[in-house]
């Protein structure tokens, strides 16, 4: 994905420009494809609103670092340049947890440890170092974009069948009904799976998004030897 | 590779520095940018575990306000006597215990609450789980021998296992329990494994159900209450006289 370093002045949202946000999000997804950062997607995804806010934070932080290192690719030593992307995403990580603490405490009670975690996130150093080095800022804004919302639409769609499934729940309110009163579906004799919130189903889940994505974009299946 | 002037030794470390010193005053700005409501945020949450440990709900916008009006006194006590100290929810009980620990004079909070014509007495504890530290709060009946309510919170513990210490299935189950025997000796509550009263209907056996598969976290809890609820004795038989 090298810069071409074309001199002539291109549209800010040139299609080359736009393919950098879509293809994360599904062709080039980065926990369904490249197979980065599949911890925290196991970690945080039994509630809907947990899986949201990571996938802001993590947005928020691949979208700004890339911007940072893009910015300073030119100046960064060869030899450091492993540590300045990891002080580089330091740095975001721990301006995102003050600002969760501040604002949104009990959320950020919830997330704990998952948001120092961010850093330990592989998408983030994946693209500061395969993208954001070689790439000017706006691209590495757009591909930290496009990145953060590819990592974020899979924790969404995990985080939405676990809730429902897991505690018939979405957002915290009670879709399916109440199971304490049997109301709604529970009426009928349903119960909630309570295996839906532990991390193995997690990878399950994420298993058949693979295998779905798969079945529909044939040019992801790896040759086999 | 051809050199470049970034490969150098002197600029590496130069850069190194600078980058440092940069990142150190951005952080530090941040931190202190945000401290008067992280502080706040901290402060609200523990006026509502306090209420939460006499039974009453409090969300972060109305905390204060219920607060000053289900809290009558705040006490400090040291041994026997008590100062009122319309700050006493804001001792860091972790400090208490480690000053404790080199000999000197724990300062405990204590804090009287009125709830439907009835004075409660609450205090905090704070102990070890599996994982990291387990604290909360016990609201005593004004008998001072039986419990009325209590607040637990964990920082680390298992999720879905130790961390249902902050349950109401656990926490309910501390409700009316006596912290002495029948003799009048001091028990505490502790949680149990062999319980023989499931249902928990005897309120004199000083024992509720241990949480499955989480034991450790479980005998935490029955520690922190013996430990910390013996540290008000001498001063609630005080009271009693």
């Amino acid at each position: 994905m090298a810069d071409n370093k074309t001199k002539e002045k291109e549209p800010l949202f040139s299609k080359k420009n736009l393919g950098l946000v879509k293809d994360p999000l599904a062709d080039n997804n980065p926990i369904t494809v490249q197979v980065l950062g599949i911890c925290s997607a196991l970690a945080i995804t039994a509630e809907l609103k947990a899986a949201i806010i990571m996938a802001l934070s993590v947005t928020f932080v691949t979208a700004m670092g890339n911007v940072v290192i893009s910015l300073m690719r030119n100046i960064i030593p060869n030899s450091i340049r492993i540590i300045t992307q990891l002080v580089v995403a330091a740095t975001l990580v721990i301006i995102v947890d003050l600002t969760l603490k501040a604002y949104v405490p009990d959320l950020a009670k919830k997330l704990s440890v998952f948001v120092g975690l961010i850093i330990t996130n592989c998408i983030i150093m994946g693209r500061f170092e395969a993208f954001a080095l070689g790439n000017g800022p706006w691209k590495s804004f757009l591909d930290g974009i496009g990145n953060g919302l590819g990592y974020g639409i899979i924790l969404v769609i995990v985080g939405f069948f676990r809730e429902l499934l897991g505690s018939g729940k979405l957002f915290g309110f009670e879709v399916l009904g109440n199971p304490v009163d049997k109301t709604g579906l529970y009426a009928l004799g349903y119960h909630n799976n309570g295996f839906m919130l532990l991390a193995p189903m997690a990878l399950i889940t994420l298993g058949l998004i693979i295998g779905f994505q798969r079945s529909r974009n044939k040019s992801l299946i790896e040759e086999t030897h | 590779m051809s050199t470049k002037r970034t490969d150098s030794n002197v600029y590496t470390i130069v850069f190194a520095v600078i980058l440092v010193v940069v990142v150190g005053s951005l952080l530090a700005f941040f931190a202190n940018a945000t401290k008067e409501m992280r502080d706040n945020n901290d402060k609200v949450k523990t006026q509502i575990d306090i209420l939460s440990s006499m039974g009453v709900e409090a969300t972060r916008t109305n905390a204060t306000e219920m607060f000053n009006q289900y809290i009558k006194k705040q006490y400090v006590v040291e041994g026997t006597t008590a100062t009122e100290n319309s700050e006493a929810y804001l001792i860091d009980v972790k400090k208490e215990q480690d000053a404790a620990k080199t000999g000197k004079v724990q300062r405990l909070p204590l804090f009287i609450g009125e709830k439907d014509g009835k004075t409660i007495y609450i205090f905090p504890v704070r102990g070890n789980g599996l994982w990291d530290a387990i604290w909360g709060y016990v609201a005593l009946n004004d008998d001072l021998k039986s419990i009325y309510g209590v607040f637990f919170d964990h920082k680390g513990e298992t999720p879905g296992l130790g961390a249902n210490i902050t349950e109401s299935f656990f926490k309910d189950d501390f409700k009316g329990e006596m912290i002495y025997d029948k003799d009048g000796n001091y028990k505490s509550v502790t949680t149990s494994k062999s319980n023989a009263d499931p249902n928990n209907l005897d309120k004199t056996d000083n024992e509720v159900d241990a949480i499955s598969g989480a034991t450790i976290t479980s005998n935490g809890v029955s520690a922190m209450l013996k430990k910390d609820i013996s540290l008000y004795l001498p001063y609630f038989e005080t009271l009693k006289k």
